[in-house]
This record gives structure tokens, sequence and C-alpha cells, in this order.
């Protein structure tokens, strides 16, 4: 057990700061897309279409990652899809974090009625099929950047319910909030102020574990043309569009895909990561 | 000529230069019964684990012998130290709460060595288990083996593991503070149940304890411990008259007698302790330097 | 007795959860923009053919008029009929249900096995570099998720290094004799083994995708389950007794760290079922979660109810199951 515990340790650092590294350079390759990509993401040449990226011999020079079937740049749009995948991530990740920590948060201390409503919409939301629902919700809400946010939120919202819930019924069951309300604390401060800190790490963990949940979801609606409009590019509509010509050109599909890989990973990482940082029992 | 020999037995925790057990040394012929006798930390148990083969992983054992019949065990290889033992020897556990696989019933748990390390036909173990269960005075003996563990009490449960220690008719038993975890009512029908197997199966047994009256009760000789050294080894009738050890000598004051078991105990002095450690840090620097 | 007041009060409570699901559904759906009616005729329909035609489906009345003559038809077994293929709900629906669950079952069986595999081989091999590796594998498996999976397959064992089908179900050629839409079991049944190989040519590599993410949280909390019971009196007297490492965990360990690992797993076996929807579009697998995103697209009303239900019904049964094997496993819960 210690031993497991120790080695977990040891691997934290270079996990945290490759991860981090990663999403850092990805942060400034969004914030930077105009300065960075060497041509337009939605600028089509049919007759550079299906240019191979630059160490096969038939490369175009100047398109490094190769072209797609409509003759666009890859790593330009990579790097413009960078755009809408981290600002899907950071925005639904912390709505649907802060809904779904205050409503665990509030039936696992409050119990009575709260928890009874929370925990059944609970069961109710874990017996939809996620991505069906959020394909539903898009096809309901329309195609658009707000949609897909408003959908990773409606759907994952449980995700930190459940696991807040828990835990706050954990720490609600131990001595030390009892006694905190016997010197004096109501019960909202006494949430806020003794059981919050102690849930705190493991919303860290979700929250950056949800951002990486949020990228997929983006994907996956851009995979199945449900996205925002298709002028703007995504990771998840040029894997869509690659799927058709990867016999072909694989490096359409190849590359996106290895940027999305890289990225979910790496929020996973980081939330593990900080996890073991931040756990008091495990400091 | 002893059954278990073990001589020069030195463990330590793994990576390190802490001894566990301090060149220990003793022998136990067929039919006797020998007490390990310590306090908790003393390393009774380790001796026992050792020669069953079940020490935790953190645990090595760097210098020794274990004889078991004329065999040195440590010069084996595992699977054949492990089949040796499961031939000729047998544990009776401490906590029979958690000796029994829960999900296993009691049949199986008794028969699995007869049927698998020994070749024995399923109707044969049977009856041989049903058998058991009468030596070991359990009434309706076709019920219990059909139960589950938790359908049964805690002594019941270690009538079964005594019986299931018998089963093969082994030579040595270790048994490891077998009543500790019991019940004082039930703690001397136990005993009495392990003298009288013990006498019928003419069995060398192993007894560890921390309790010096169930020693003069059972045990024909003993080896008093103190920091894993063996601070005094000797025939029960010579150590209950005469203890020669000032530790041993104080282990028996600190024993609260059946006849007035309210009387004041004097916990073991710390002169005493002073002593022994001295004795403990003496062995371990002629180790050191060796 | 126990057993079954635990068994009545899953059943209400799953009967509240499937009407929840229901209303959610319906409202939600009522509320898509775009009128389906208008898409299914042809262009140029006047007005009156579209009303006729909205008051056929009941599209006309309220919501909770639309919903109770809905719920009315369930309880009798009719879930309406599909706008775009203009067949009965439930008749579409039963004859995708048979792919998808193969599908399921055969991704939980490689999870099992792979998971299996990996917590076993783990805890045999407690403190050394092979597990430390067989938890940096788990961890990985775990970060990624099916969608993902199924891409990388598709990639390196479809594109790359082509061992598998990528796309459907079988090969269209294929003659297939069958009377039902099991294919995988009728094929065993019939002797068919040249369509069966077909059939798992097919379904690998998407069961595969779905089974990674699992296998890995079966790998972890298994392996977690068996080195605590490790540690327990009993498995230390099966040592005694002559066994091996190997016979100790199958035996001794083994059939006590399943059981808290049985629950967990129930709920991440729903996970997957959810996650046929996008495999099953990645590999354009004719089954339900492929039928359903078509439906959303076209915007078929009656056919994305009867589907969500029935993904309901799924989840909540797979849970039900899951509850009574536990207790049925459970000696202790038996004998109650």
């Amino acid at each position: 057990m210690l031993d497991g515990r120790s080695q977990v340790r040891r691997r934290a650092g270079p996990r945290l700061w490759l991860s981090g590294g990663w999403l850092t350079a990805l942060a400034l390759a969004a914030i930077f897309a105009s300065f960075l990509s060497p041509h337009d993401p939605l600028a089509q040449d049919l007759f550079l279409g299906r240019m191979p990226p630059f160490w096969v011999d038939s490369a175009e020079p100047g398109y490094f990652l190769g072209t797609d079937s409509l003759g666009r740049d890859v790593l330009s749009r990579i790097l413009y899809g960078s755009r809408v995948a981290l600002t899907v991530a950071l925005i639904a990740g912390t709505l649907t974090c802060l809904i779904g920590a205050s409503l665990g948060l509030l039936a696992g201390y409050l119990r009575g009625w709260v928890d009874v409503v929370v925990s059944r919409l609970i069961d109710i939301w874990m017996a939809f099929p996620p991505v069906l629902f959020s394909i539903l919700l898009i096809a309901v809400l329309g195609p658009g950047l707000i949609s897909i946010i408003i959908a990773i939120v409606v759907i994952d919202w449980t995700r930190f319910a459940r696991v807040v819930r828990a835990e706050a019924m954990a720490q609600g069951a131990m001595d030390y909030p009892a006694s905190a309300q016997v010197a004096g604390r109501t019960r909202l401060s006494t949430m806020l102020v003794e059981i919050l800190p102690n849930v705190l790490p493991t919303i860290v963990a979700l929250l950056t574990l949800e951002m990486g949940i949020a990228v997929i979801v983006e994907a996956i609606l851009s995979f199945v043309n449900l996205s925002i409009s298709t002028d703007d590019p995504t990771w998840g509509g040029m894997i869509s569009e690659g799927r058709v010509s990867i016999y072909q050109a694989w490096w359409v599909i190849v590359f996106p895909l290895i940027t999305l890989f890289l990225t979910v990973l790496s929020f996973s990482q980081l939330g593990e990561g900080l996890k073991d940082r931040f756990d008091p029992v495990l400091r | 000529m002893s059954f278990l020999s073990i001589s020069n037995l030195s463990v330590r925790i793994a990576g390190t230069t802490t001894r566990l057990l301090r060149d220990v040394a003793l022998s136990v012929s067929p039919g006797e019964v020998h007490g390990l006798v310590g306090e908790s930390g003393a390393g009774k148990s380790m001796i026992g684990k050792a020669v069953l083969g079940i020490l935790p992983r953190s645990v090595e054992i760097i210098s020794g012998q274990i004889e078991l019949d004329g065999t040195d065990l440590l010069t084996l290889p595992p699977a054949e130290h492990r089949r040796r033992i499961g031939q000729s020897c047998a544990l009776i556990p401490q906590d029979p709460m958690t000796a029994l696989n829960p999900s296993r019933r009691i049949g199986p748990q008794i028969t699995d060595r007869l049927v698998d390390i020994l070749g024995w036909n399923r109707a044969k173990a049977r009856e041989r288990a049903v058998e058991l269960l009468h030596e070991v005075h359990i009434p309706d003996p076709d019920r219990i083996l059909r139960s589950y563990p938790h359908e049964l009490s805690g002594g019941m449960r270690q009538r079964i593991l005594i019986a299931s220690a018998f089963a093969a008719e082994p030579k040595l038993i270790i048994a490891d503070e077998p009543t500790t975890a019991l019940d004082v009512t039930v703690q001397k029908q136990i005993l009495k149940l392990i003298k009288e197997m013990q006498e019928r199966h003419n069995t060398a047994l192993l007894f560890v304890t921390h309790d010096l009256g169930v020693v003069s009760k059972i045990c024909q000789s003993l080896s008093v411990l103190y920091g894993g050294l063996v601070v005094e080894a000797t025939d029960v009738h010579g150590f209950f008259r005469a203890p020669s050890h000032a530790y041993s000598r104080a282990l028996l004051a600190a024993t609260p007698k059946y006849t007035d078991p309210e009387a004041s105990l004097t916990p073991v002095p710390d002169a005493v302790i002073t002593e022994v450690n001295a004795q403990v840090d003496a062995v371990d620097r002629e180790w050191r330097g060796g | 007795m126990r057993l079954l007041r635990t068994l009545l009060f899953r059943l209400v409570s799953t009967a509240v959860t499937l009407v929840g699901v229901a209303v959610i559904v319906f409202v939600v759906i009522r509320i898509v923009p775009g009128n389906p009616i208008a898409m299914m005729l042809p262009p140029g329909a006047t007005p009156e053919d579209i009303a006729l035609l909205t008051a056929h489906y009941g599209l006309d009345k309220s919501i909770p008029e639309q919903f109770f003559i809905w719920a009315g038809g369930v309880l009798q077994g009719d879930f309406g009929t599909s706008i775009t293929a203009r067949q009965p709900v439930l008749t579409l629906v039963l004859g995708r249900l048979p792919a998808t669950l193969e599908l399921s079952i055969m991704a939980l069986v490689i999870a099992v096995i792979l998971g299996g595999a990996a917590a076993l081989t783990g805890t045999r091999e407690r403190g050394t570099k092979i597990e430390a590796g067989i938890d940096v594998t788990n961890g990985m498996a775990l970060s990624i998720p099916d969608f993902l999976w199924g891409l990388i397959l598709i990639l390196l064992f479809g594109v790359a290094w082509p061992l598998f089908h990528i796309s459907g179900r079988v090969t269209p050629s294929l003659d297939l004799p069958f009377t039902t839409d099991f294919y995988l079991f009728e094929s065993v049944i019939r002797l068919r083994f040249d369509i069966w190989a077909d059939i798992v040519s097919h379904m690998f590599l998407p069961a595969l995708a779905l089974a990674i993410p699992l296998a890995a949280i079966i790998g972890q909390l298994l392996k977690q389950s068996l080195k605590e019971t490790m540690h327990f009196d009993y498995v230390t007297l099966a040592r005694t007794k002559g066994y091996g490492e190997t016979r100790v965990i199958t035996r001794e360990a083994l059939p006590n760290a399943v059981l808290p690992t049985l629950t967990l797993v129930g709920v991440q076996f729903t996970f997957l079922i959810g996650g046929t929807v996008i495999i099953e579009r990645l590999f354009s697998y004719q089954g339900l979660g492929n039928m359903a995103i078509d439906a959303v697209i076209n915007r078929d009303l009656p056919l994305i109810q009867g589907i969500v239900i029935l993904f309901a019904v799924i989840f909540t049964v797979v849970n039900l199951v899951v509850d009574l094997t536990y207790a049925l496993l459970n000696p202790r819960l038996r004998h109650a």
C-alpha cells in the first residue's frame, strides 16, 4: 500500500510538467493561432488537394502536415481548432463544475428533501445514454458554441454531483462539522468553511477531467456534424472528414487525432497529478 | 531425533539491518509440545511463519537452517518447500473469524488439502472430514460441512480449524496464539481440545503464546523470546521451578495466577528490560562484527 | 424476505426513473425547431396537407395531451410510427436491438478477460516492475475515451495493418440464412462459422474500443480488491496447505474480491452501452445507436423517443441484474 503510494508520488512530478506543458503550448497556439498559422484555415485550393506531410517526397512546400481533400492546410486548421476545443473545455468545464458541485454539496451536507430531489435527478440522468442525449440537445438548441456548452453542462453535472455528494456526506458524518456548529457556526457557513475545503481536491481533479471530457464531447458532436457551423475548423470535424478519405489521405485524420489524444490525456493526467498533490492524506 | 530443528535463524526487514529474529535455535521432537513465549513483537510468530514459508514480503531470511525431518527447507526451491509443508505441517491460526474463507463451504475447506495435495478421492476425504468433526466434538457434521463460515460461532470455527489442521495427519502443527481471539470461557475448552487432539495423534506442536499459564498446562518445553532473541530454552518443570534468566523471572511474575487472577501484577521492571536490551545489543554487535 | 423487499423497492424506483426519462425526452424533443412533417412531404405540399399529416401524427395537440396519448399506447406496446421509415417504432427498434446487444456483450466479455488478466497478473507480481507497468497501462486506457480508442484502432488495425473490417456489421454480399437478428449467436447455432468469422471480424474493433476503458476499470478495482483480500488469514492458511500463488489467488482471494468490484462494474457497463451510440456511428455498425443519430438528424420524434426509452430500460435492467447477482453471489445475503 505504502509502496504503491510512494511510486505514484514519484511519478507525479514529470506527469504534471508534461501535461501542463502540452496544455500551455496549446493555449498559446489558440491565442496566437492567427500569427502561427502558415495559411488561412478556410482557404480552399482544389489544385493542392490531399497533399501529404513534409517528409513525404510529393509534399508541397509550406504545407507541413499536408492538406485535406479541399486543399486546406491541416496544420492551420489544427491550430484554429484548438480555439474551439479550449473555449469549450474552459467554459463548459467550469460551469459544469460549479453547478454539479454545488448541487452535490447541498445534497450531501443538508440531506433531507434536497438530497431526495438531487438523487432522484441523478438516477434519471444516469438512465440516459449521454452521447445520444447530447446529440438530441444540439438538435433542439441548434448548432453553435453556446449550444455545445449548454449540452455539456446539462449532461455532465451529475458527474460532479454524484462524487461531491458522497464526499460531503462522508465529511458531514465526521465529528468536526458538528463541533463547528456547536461553536456557533450556521449550517451554510459550516458547509463552506469546514466541508468544502476537504472536498476541494476531488473537485479540482474532476474539473480537469471534465475539461478533457468537454473536448471529447465537442469532437464527437463535430464528428456527427452537429457542432458549430461547418466553416470553423474543429478537430472533430477534421476527423470526420478524414474518416472518409482514410485510405487516400491518412494524415487528414491522424494529426488532429494525435492532437486530440494528447490533449485529453494531458487533462486527465493533470487531474490525477493535482489530486495527488492536493490530497492532504497523501501529501 | 527431533522432527523440527531450527538453528542460527536470522530474519530482517528487507533491505535494512534491523533483525527481527536473532540467531534463533530450537528443536521439537515428535509428539513434543514446545511453547514459544514472549511479549508482542518478540518475534515468536515470525518463527512459525518462517517454518511454514509464509513470511510477509517485507521480511527476508538472511541466515540459518530450518530442518524438517532432516531436510533443510531453506535450501529447497519454493514450490518444493510448499509441498513439504502441505504434506507434513499445519497451522492453527490465531483468529478463527478471518481464517475461514467466507465464500467457500466448510467441507471443502477441511478436505481441499487431502484431495489436491495428497491425492485422496473426494468420498474418502469427506468421510475423513466427518470423522474429524466428531473428534473435535462438533455435532451434526453433515450440516456443518455444508455451512458457510458466517453461520458458525467463533468457538465452532476454531474447532473446525483444529480439525482441518489434523486432517492430513501432520507431523508438526504450529498453533499461533490459537485462543487469544476467543472468549475466556471458550479458551479453556479449545486449549483442552488441542491438547486432546495432539495426544491422540501424537503430533509435534509448536505453541506460540504470550501466556505462561497456558504453557504450564500444555507444553513440555519452552523457549522465551525477547527482541527476536531466545533468552531461555528449557523444560517446563525446570522453568516454573526456577527460571534462569532475569527476564523469564520477570515474565513469570507478570503472569496472573489462575488461583487469583486479580492479584497485583508486577510489570517487567525497567532494570530487567535494560539488561535484556543490552544482551540483544551485544548479540547484534557480534553479528555485525562477524 | 429481505431480498424480496429490496427487489420490490428497486422495481418501484426503476419505474419512477423510467417515467422521468420519458417525460424529459418527450418535452425536450417537442421543442425541437423545424417541422418534421414539412420535411417528409415533397416540396410544394399545401398547408392543408401539412395540417392533415400533423393531425395524423397527433402533433397538433398540447404536449401533456400528446404525452398521455403516447404513454397510453406504450402501455399497450405501441410506441407510435416512425416518421421517416413509416413503420412501427417497436419493430424498427427491436430489429436493431440485437446488433447493439451483441456488440455490448462482446465488449463486456473482452473487458472482463483483459481486465481480469491484468488484475490477476498485477496481484501475482505485486510490488514488481510488471505491476507498475500494468498500472501505467491501466491509467492510459482509462484516460482515453472509447471514441478515441475507436479511431486509433481503425487507423492501426483497419488501415495501417488491415486485420479487421472497420465498417458495417457483416459483409453485405454474404447470404444470411438467419431468422433472428442475433447474427453472432445464430451463426454459431447454425454452425455457419464462415459467417461467424466475418461477423466477429466486423465486431472486434468496435467491441475492443468499447472494452478498453472498462477493462482498465476492472483491472484497477479488481487488483486493489485482490491485494486487500490477500492479507486475510484464510489466504495465508491456504498457503500452508501447500497451494501455489496462482491457486491461492484464483481460488481463495478471487471469489471474495469479485463482489466489491461487481457493483461498480455494473454502472460502468451501462456507460459502455451508452458508448455504443458513437462507436456504432464511427464503425457504421447497424445498431440502435447509429439509428438514433439518424433519427435525431431527421427529426423523427417517435423513433427518438422509442430509442431513448429503450436505452433507459436497458440501463436500469443492467443495474437490477447486477444487484441481484450480487445478492446471489454473496452467501451472507443469500442465507439471510
